[in-house]
């Protein structure tokens, strides 16, 4: 079957879709957009979180015919939803269509060595700067879906309490950082949103 | 040997200090690849793409033993989509098997499957749904054989052997053939020390089995090249050693395997042995396309190996006065259906059973089964995690038994620098035993009732039960609980241990830049953090580049054993050593005619300038190396270890100890069996802080390992089947963040003067304390024995 | 496989009615798991999401009609004062991310013993609205569950709304789990006064083969609480009759050992539930003598 739906502000399509496949299927396979993990694929572990009409859910759980019409917002357009956040569009979204990576990179992107350099001077979301500024960071796997379910948090409650976060986050798991960076994390990003304004 | 009279090892820091280097060693700088992770651009094995690439999938045994009377893959081969079905029959070389250690391990099922989930056949197909519903077609014909199980089953006289004849370099020692390997260690004479006890524990002590569950599953793409090879982008934790088993399975000399790391989603251990890397290959060089191949979690659950479940008898004795006699201790570890890392299990397990305390006599036998089990191999900590839950407790058992405070006791057996191992090594560095302990009893107290609230009742989520809502404060009793543990760092018992590092220093753009080329599996550890601090230290530079790793740079070894910052880092420091050798031999050649201290002073290279130790600058890199670049690649070792005596296990069998020490403080509701862990502080040595961010996350992230063995995790396998039933994350928890509790962590830095930097590996000590301290905090609160991990609410309310 | 994407409640039914073996699929926190783990392959998947009736709620005089797929989050968040013990039971769902798809429609359809939203629903007291193209009927919740992982509806069914008694008292609702967040229940209890009938009801979940009420530790409560003049007097209920109600409700399970836990456990544990979520709401009783969200 096809899917339309927007992706970081982009409309997309996907075609000869399996009628068992999910969105996180949908955007790591055919849509070059890797950055939502695939680590349970059950619900049980929040790397695979995406904004679904603005709403943390599991993209393992969606089934990819279930988003027609609507619109996702992955880690790779969280810098760029930060930013219209922070400028003021409702909600953050991605009004101008120029959030993340485009399709056309996306579909570029193949399998390469690595290179662990690059990446520098690229525009991150604040909780994406405190991630790194914390320590949040080990292998990373669990980080994408951590980092889309820790900014709604602020986005609603821009001074949590340390049971807070716990909450906001306890459906995600990480197995490298026992969590206590990623808390400090979040008070970090907290903080600095709080000096901010 | 008496250790001082060891050969200086290369690797000891030299009389150069290099310093004033910006982020350098020492300084928390951030990690290289944190952008990349935090955009979700950072490439795993899972996220591997390649036009035209089709999906391998895996069909595994349904039964734990059994031999294969037929295997009929017709219909699944004629399903539209499908490239490829394959079975032992398909495979291409002589070598048939792979293996760590022992090559034991069938690459498909020939004939038989030992255990509950072993790979029998393959598939490639256009979409990873064809795939699946190809190798649902495929039709096997098991035949049922009895089950070994555990050491009675394995032993019996009937038992089937796992694999009759084997020839392995431990089938000459074993007792019997379905032991992997034995190992006992005997000092002093523990019977006769006995007699002298005026007191005398015993124990049997049950752990459970537990999973690494790293979070990005088995994964990887092989590539098909035109030379008849192939390209396998993988997450390993050792490329070379994948390499080894790779190759010859493939019929492939290993230049045509060419290997590059892909990013790693944690390993934990679980990623040492070969999971989908060898499958993956066989279906590319088969179909001639590239293959992509991702488990899901209930494959991952049996695509790799997981920690030894073991059983523990133990018996200690005391004087009155609080002095440890003897200990004698046997250790059943369960390997499961093939070898993996058991030899090894067992080497640590025997010769760390005794824990880091002086005790003199010592009678000890650790063995290591094959059963029907799933495999099981390395696991932060190995073997070494197991034994410190048991002699933890028996510390606690002997205290209670003397009346004196656990702490206490422990600090009056505790081992020094110089003590002798039960192995007869003595432990020629640092080794703050009892200083570990006293910080983590020194930390103030967490607060009590944390739960509750100004005038809104109890917050459930700071109670046992959390958001469950089981308890408002009813039930709950707080226990506080003490451990302390030993573990060995790097490749032991006489593994020529090695890594190797190629730094190539050049100018670009008038700037000095250094290049990082290892094999060194990043894992989520850090170690190209790392790395590039070594660089910028030993090098004077800023700029540090980390080339992807890959197989086209010698080994590095494996990214476990607490080894990669002693190993690879040392390596790194080695090799820039010598680089910066040749730059100042350089120098030397061009100016040294011009001024008398290229010959005379101390050089240093700082700031991309060559100075002499005064300060004096006596060249700009720039201008010295011009066009020129100098480019090493140089292998280092760490100082050489014993095999253990088969009889008595005596031998320097490892290189570095390393120690942490946890105090653990839970509330458990004893009505309902809750447990939620309140505090977990942990003090630990780590020789030098080569960056304190990412040791600090180390200790967390193995603490909560530590934690989650004690109240939640295991792999649960029905004895009567030897099926596993619950390969999901549904049924295998493990700790969320409502779980985990503020870690506060004390690091000492007491330099191993045998070390690269005094350095200490870190990664694992901390999941060794972390569990027995919460077991003694919970035995604390409700006053039960318990003898097994994880505890579960039914030991803590007598409803099993 | 067919995804059938129904834009009308009608067209869903219609639908429904074409192909009996559809399965639903809402939230798809259970159907996608089974998809995703190969354990399923239906024929038909039946999108709900564009069906918007089924996202609405309605607080009446009496009931709260709640569409099947109203959220666990909209239900903790904006109903907790109309639906206490539902909106405790929501907040043990899962984590965030699934509360935020799942709904009650889910856990009826799929009518796992361990859902965590039937022992409210058992305990407020529920009629669940099914609807197929033949016309429409109310399912009381004591004969919804027919078996483990079995319900009343017919094969060209859909759950529409739930229809749960507004809270009358204070209500509770506790889940024992293996770990403190994001955990299936090993055994969960409901408990809803309802001082207008001077009754109280209560619902076990995952310690039988279907949620069940503890009838008989229902009935012992009532007449001891009215013999006692408990009601009127708003007195401590005293611990005899505490420990009597909690040994009944235990005696009210026939649960089973399984990877979670024994059966030994589960019995053990619903006692202990029993026993403090009756403390807690007539604590919250004898406090205000009305409705009290739940205190968690």
């Amino acid at each position: 079957m096809r899917v339309n739906f927007t992706v970081n502000g982009r409309p997309q399509e996907a075609d000869d879709v399996w009628e068992g496949e999910s969105l996180l299927y949908v955007l790591r396979e055919r849509m070059g957009l890797p950055g939502s993990k695939n680590a349970c694929e059950q619900g049980e572990c929040g790397s695979c979180t995406v904004r679904l009409d603005g709403v943390p859910v599991c993209s393992c759980l969606v089934a990819a015919g279930q988003v027609e019409g609507r619109e996702v917002v992955t880690v790779e357009g969280l810098a760029e939803y930060a930013q219209q956040r922070a400028e003021g569009h409702q909600g953050g979204g991605c009004a101008t269509g120029a959030c993340g990576t485009s399709l056309d990179q996306a579909k570029r992107w193949e399998a390469r060595p690595a290179d662990s350099q690059t990446g520098e001077g690229v525009e991150l979301a604040p909780i994406q700067k405190a991630f790194i500024d914390a320590g949040a960071v080990q292998c990373g796997f669990c980080t994408p879906g951590l980092l889309v379910a820790a900014d709604e948090l602020l986005e609603r409650n821009a001074d949590p309490s340390d049971q807070d976060i716990r909450e906001a986050l306890s459906g995600n798991l990480c197995r490298c950082t026992g969590y206590e960076k990623i808390l400090d994390a979040v008070r970090l990003a907290a903080a600095r949103q709080g000096e901010a304004v | 040997m008496a250790p001082n009279t060891r050969t200086t090892p290369a690797g000891t820091p030299t009389n150069v200090t290099q310093k004033h280097a910006r982020g350098g060693i020492g300084e928390s700088t951030l990690r290289p690849d944190g952008t990349l992770k935090v955009t979700g651009e950072f490439a795993y094995s899972s996220d591997m793409w390649h036009e035209d690439m089709l999906w391998g999938h895996t069909l595994r045994s349904t039964v734990a033993h059994a031999e294969i009377a037929s295997i009929d893959i017709s219909e699944a081969l004629a399903t539209a989509g499908v490239y490829a079905v394959l079975t032992y029959d398909d495979l291409p070389a002589k070598m048939k098997n792979y293996g760590l250690e022992i090559q034991d391990t069938p690459v498909l099922a020939n004939g038989r499957v030992r255990h509950h989930g072993e790979p029998v056949a393959l598939v490639a197909a256009d979409h990873p749904e064809t795939a699946r519903r190809a190798a649902a077609k495929i039709k096997i014909d098991y035949r049922e054989l009895p089950l070994v199980t555990d050491e009675a089953s394995a032993l019996a006289e009937d038992a089937p052997l796992l694999h009759p004849g084997r020839d392995d370099h431990h089938s000459g020692h074993v007792p019997h053939p379905n032991i992997v390997h034995r190992q006992p260690i005997i000092r002093g004479d523990a019977a006769e020390a006995a007699k002298k006890a005026d007191v005398i524990v015993t124990g049997e002590y049950v752990f459970g089995m537990q999973d690494q569950a790293f979070l990005g599953p088995e994964s990887g793409l092989a590539v098909p090249s035109e030379d008849g090879g192939v390209d396998l982008y993988v997450a390993t934790q050792w490329l070379h050693s994948d390499l080894r088993q790779i190759a010859p399975v493939l019929g492939l000399p290993e230049e045509k395997v060419r290997m590059t790391l892909s990013g790693v989603g944690g390993a934990f251990g679980g990623r040492e042995d070969i999971s989908m890397q060898i499958h993956a290959c066989l279906l590319a060089l088969r179909t001639g396309k590239p293959v992509k191949m991702v488990y899901n979690r209930f494959e991952s659950f049996f695509g790799h190996v997981h920690r030894h479940p073991a059983k523990l008898r133990y018996e200690h004795g005391a004087t009155k006065d609080g002095k440890i006699t003897h200990m004698k201790c046997r250790i059943v570890l369960d390997g499961g259906a093939y070898a993996s890392a058991s030899p090894a299990v067992v080497g640590n397990a025997s010769s760390l059973s005794v824990g880091p305390y002086v005790i003199d006599n010592v009678d000890i036998e650790a063995v290591a089964l094959y059963t029907n089990n799933p495999p099981c191999g390395a696991m932060r900590g190995f073997g070494a995690v197991q034994a410190c839950f048991a002699y933890e407790a028996q510390m606690d058992k002997l205290a209670a038994k003397l009346g004196m405070d656990p702490v206490e006791f422990r600090r009056l057996n505790a081992m020094e620098q110089g003590a002798i191992m039960p192995t007869g090594q003595v432990v020629d560095s640092p080794a703050p035993v009892a200083e570990l302990l006293r910080r983590v009893k020194a930390r103030p107290m967490p607060p009590e009732r944390q739960w509750e609230t100004a005038g809104e009742g109890a917050d459930v989520r700071a109670l046992p039960g959390g958001l469950s809502n089981t308890t408002h404060g009813e039930g709950v009793v707080r226990g506080v609980g003490y451990a302390v543990g030993i573990k060995n760092v790097g490749f032991s018992e006489g593994f020529d241990d090695y890594s190797t590092a190629r730094v190539r220093l050049e100018v670009i753009n008038g700037e000095p830049v250094a290049m990082v080329h290892t094999a060194m599996a990043e894992v989520g550890q850090g170690g190209v953090t790392v790395h590039a601090q070594i660089a910028r230290t030993e090098l004077g530079v800023t700029q540090v580049t980390i080339h992807p790793a890959d197989t086209q740079v010698g080994s590095a070894g494996s990214t476990s054993a607490s080894r990669q910052t002693y190993m690879t880092g040392g390596a790194v420091k080695n090799t820039c050593e010598a680089v910066r050798e040749k730059v100042l031999e350089i120098g030397r050649r061009k100016y040294g005619s011009y001024h008398p201290a290229w010959a005379t002073a101390e050089l240093l290279l700082e700031s991309g300038k060559v100075v002499t130790d005064g300060g004096e600058v006596l060249a700009d890199l720039g201008e010295l190396l011009e066009d020129e670049s100098v480019d090493l690649e140089l292998e280092f070792r760490h100082r050489p270890t014993q095999a253990f005596d088969l009889v008595t296990g005596q031998g320097d069998g490892h290189v570095q100890y390393t120690f942490a020490a946890h105090r653990a403080v839970v509330e458990v509701d004893t009505e309902l069996g809750l447990v939620k862990v309140i505090e977990l502080a942990c003090a630990q040595d780590v020789g030098k802080a080569l960056n304190m961010l990412s040791v600090v996350g180390q200790i967390q992230g193995g603490t909560t390992q530590g934690l989650g063995v004690a109240v939640m995790e295991e792999i649960i396998v029905d004895p009567k089947t030897a099926k596993v039933r619950n390969p999901s994350f549904t049924d295998y928890l493990i700790p969320t963040i409502l779980d985990t509790p503020t870690m506060p962590v004390d690091v000492l830095e007491l330099a191993d003067p045998n070390a690269p930097y005094g350095l200490r590996g870190l990664g694992e000590a901390p999941t060794l304390s972390s569990t027995p301290a919460v077991l003694a905090a919970i035995r604390n609160a409700t006053g039960l024995e318990l003898n097994k991990t994880p505890v579960r609410p039914e030991h803590l309310t007598g409803t099993l | 496989m067919d995804f059938l994407r129904p834009a009308s409640w009608e067209e869903a039914l219609a639908a429904k009615a074409e192909h009996p073996t559809a399965v639903p699929i809402a939230g798809g926190t259970d159907v996608m798991v089974e998809i995703n783990f190969d354990h399923r392959r239906p024929e038909y998947l039946l999108d709900l999401n564009r069906v918007e009736l089924l996202r609405d709620w309605e607080a009446g005089e009496e009931n709260v009609r709640l569409g099947a797929s109203v959220t666990y989050t909209q239900i903790m968040e904006q109903l907790r004062a109309e639906l206490p013990g539902l909106a405790l039971a929501s907040h043990t769902v899962a984590s965030p991310q699934i509360r935020n798809r799942g709904g009650v429609g889910g856990n009826l359809g799929t009518a796992s013993p361990a859902g965590d939203a039937h022992p409210a629903l058992l305990a407020a007291g529920a009629e669940v609205e099914v609807e197929s193209v033949r016309g429409s009927r109310f399912i009381p919740i004591d004969e919804f569950y027919t078996g483990v992982k079995r319900n009343a509806l017919q094969p060209d069914e859909l759950i529409k709304t739930v229809h749960i008694k507004k809270a009358d008292g204070p209500q509770q609702y506790s889940k024992v789990g293996t770990r403190n967040a994001m955990v299936i229940a090993v055994c969960a209890f409901g408990l809803a006064l309802h001082p207008e009938t001077r009754t109280v009801r209560t619902g076990i979940g995952s310690a039988a083969p279907t949620p069940v009420r503890a009838k008989e530790a229902e009935e012992f409560l009532n007449a001891a609480l009215e013999e006692g003049g408990f009601w009127d007097n708003g007195k401590i209920i005293t611990p005899s009759i505490a420990k009597q109600f909690a040994d009944l409700a235990s005696a009210a399970c026939n649960p089973i050992d399984d990877v979670r836990g024994t059966a030994r456990y589960r019995r053990h544990a619903v006692g202990i539930m029993a026993r403090r979520t009756l403390g807690w709401t007539w604590e919250q009783y004898r406090s205000t003598g009305a409705t009290l969200e739940g205190a968690a």
